[in-house]
């Protein structure tokens, strides 16, 4: 089954919308930032798929094993896994900060208070 | 024994410092660590320029690992010529620093901005010299997320807004670059820029290069400030602390455009792109900023923003020298990333020399600092010039060739729109002049001195430098034109 054997880059396709969705229309700035995670993480799940390979075991060095699955793409996954953790813990340090300062975590509040000092 | 290891020491160095200022954690030797390795890259990257001027490109296999497999570090002379910019930005910039930081930013956390900048730098400078598309995204990433942290050190609530946007953007954008990357990974199964192009032409043809390209694209254009998808430029120019602006006006961007001209030329090639229509599609975007946003410039009542906006502007020069897809096209691209990029850094100086007197950075509060402030105010006038591409300055070069460019291809329209928007960059420019020089300072108004010696010899090194190179073009164009020849002849 072609949409079965596929399902990985189906679900690939289907959380990075719901994340950029989110990004974009969401206004609370801590929800913006799950947007901005389920986003990176669906991209994380594509390159682990595109690193399957179809009848293969575990990249494990050891007799009797002939076909195995690519390390590679894994192995930047773990660099793109910390990335997105830092961007993450940065992220919400700042909306903590912008809590402080204006008091409030709604996108449009924010720019509204931005506006009002504007036309000061 | 030493010189063979340049190319990682280029990056390494700022690295493995940037910790030190940390554990520091006082102002004054961190500035010190940071001062000595900006210098110290500024001497590698001159070093390793004047390698491959006269020799070949140089490849730095990292940890001896052979090339597809490893990472490779590469030299040729585009990447040489986009370090010294860089690093002599980096240079300059941090004699300038101290003056304008004490006075931007508390005391306690002025070891932080120290750290960013050493983290920020040589995030840049791995960008440049990596010839992997994913040690490209990582270093991408390094420099990122250190930039929001010092734009958030700015002295206004609004820097942290400004820079949760940009974090919000700049991520989208950078994982846009991820998701192209898998796609050329998919299809290529190799991550060497070199290796990508060898086996990328048996596939040019599929619908996953192209959607891959179309990700890279939109991904660098994020972080390039391309003129639809530039955002957060404005913003985040404006509320950063003055010297963050200069190092980011003169450095980010352009190391952005040096990874579009990777993507384009080194890893697709000049068919590839002209097939997809990518060009016909930059040169309308480019029009589009230099037009439309010098327009808003225009309007602007802080300085900063008008600068910004500006630099969004100069950008789409760039842009459309990429779009000729021809030698001189992309020379002049090339050569105007180097002199934007020594222009705009004197102008932010000024402003951060402006606001360490007068505490603003709208225009009416600097009427009479034409009086008051001469030496800085000179300073803003010629660097202007150069913005405005006044002959004998380096801005006259870059839009020269420019011009050239889209005449060899009778394409009077672009030539008539780049003057277009030069007499539009004349008028935002000569609001500011006009208000500093002709305008006295309102009376009871606190008098005011010049800016210290500190500060203003960095900033007339930098204006020296569009002066100098405005005159003496050998350096620049030899190096623009040898990294436009190379660009073109990589691929079939």
């Amino acid at each position: 089954m072609e949409l079965f054997g596929l399902l990985n880059y189906w679900l690939v396709i289907v959380l990075m919308m719901i994340g950029f969705y989110i990004v974009i229309a969401q206004g609370n700035l801590v929800k913006k930032m799950v947007g901005l995670s389920i986003f990176q993480v669906s991209v994380f799940v594509f390159y682990i798929s595109v690193g399957r390979v179809a009848g293969g075991t575990a990249p494990i060095l050891a007799d009797g094993i002939e076909v195995f699955s690519n390390p590679l793409p894994h192995v930047l996954i773990l660099t793109a896994i910390v990335v997105g953790v830092a961007t993450t813990a940065l992220g919400l340090a700042m909306i903590v900060r912008i809590r402080d300062s204006f008091g409030t975590i709604e996108d449009d509040e924010i720019l509204a208070i931005e506006k009002g000092e504007d036309d000061k | 024994m030493i010189s063979a290891h340049l190319p990682v020491l280029q990056v390494i160095l700022p690295l493995l410092s940037a910790p030190l200022c940390l554990l520091f954690r006082r102002t004054y030797p961190s500035w010190l660590v940071a001062l000595i390795m900006s210098w110290a890259s500024f001497a590698i990257a001159a070093i390793l320029l004047g390698q491959v001027l006269t020799g070949e490109p140089i490849s730095y296999l990292l940890g001896d690992w052979a090339a597809p497999w490893g990472i490779e570090y590469k030299v040729d002379v585009l990447a040489a010529f986009v370090l010294l910019l860089v690093s002599g930005i980096g240079a300059i910039i941090m004699l300038f620093a101290p003056g304008s930081i004490a006075a931007e930013i508390p005391e306690d956390r002025v070891y932080l901005f120290y750290t960013m900048y050493l983290l920020t730098f040589s995030g840049l400078l791995g960008m440049v010299i990596t010839g992997d598309v994913f040690n490209l995204f990582v270093f991408l990433e390094i420099s990122s997320l250190s930039t929001y942290v010092m734009i958030s050190l700015g002295k206004s609530r609004r820097a942290m807004t400004a820079a949760f946007r940009y974090l919000v953007l700049g991520t989208v954008g950078a994982t846009f670059y991820v998701i192209g990357v898998g796609f050329l990974y998919q299809m290529t199964g190799t991550l060497n820029m070199a290796d990508v192009a060898d086996k990328l032409p048996a596939v040019t043809e599929t619908r996953t290069i192209l959607v891959a390209l179309g990700f890279l694209t939109v991904g660098i254009g994020l972080k390039l400030g391309l003129f639809p998808v530039h955002l957060w430029l404005p913003n985040a120019y404006t509320y950063a602390p003055s010297v963050v602006t200069a190092f980011l006006a003169a450095t980010a961007t352009k190391v952005a455009v040096y990874a579009l001209l990777r993507i384009y030329f080194t890893v697709f090639d000049v068919e590839a792109i002209e097939a997809y229509p990518l060009d016909e599609a930059l040169l309308l975007l480019g029009l589009a900023a230099i037009v439309s946003m010098s327009a808003v410039a225009i309007f602007q009542t802080d300085v900063k923003r008008l600068l910004a906006y500006s630099s969004v502007a100069q950008l789409g020069y760039m842009i459309i020298g990429i779009s000729f897809l021809t030698i001189t096209g992309l020379a002049a691209g090339v050569l105007h990333v180097f002199n934007h990029g020594l222009m705009k850094a004197a102008l932010f100086m000024v402003i951060a020399c402006v606001f360490l007197r007068i505490k603003s950075v709208k225009i009416e509060d600097m009427a009479g600092l034409g009086k008051s402030m001469p030496l800085t105010m000179a300073a803003f006038v010629l660097a202007g010039f150069s913005l405005i591409g006044i002959p004998l300055t380096v801005g006259f070069v870059s839009k020269w060739y420019l011009i050239t460019a889209s005449i060899e291809q009778s394409n009077w329209i672009v030539a008539a729109l780049i003057l277009f928007s030069s007499l539009l960059a004349v008028v935002y420019f000569w609001k500011v002049v006009e208000i500093a020089y002709f305008r006295p300072r309102n009376d009871g108004a606190a008098p005011i001195s010049e800016a210290p010696a500190l500060m203003l010899v960095p900033l007339w090194i930098l204006v020296g430098a569009n002066i100098f190179f405005g005159i003496h073009t050998d350096l620049t164009i030899t190096s623009a034109m040898a990294a436009a020849q190379s660009l073109m002849e990589v691929g079939p």
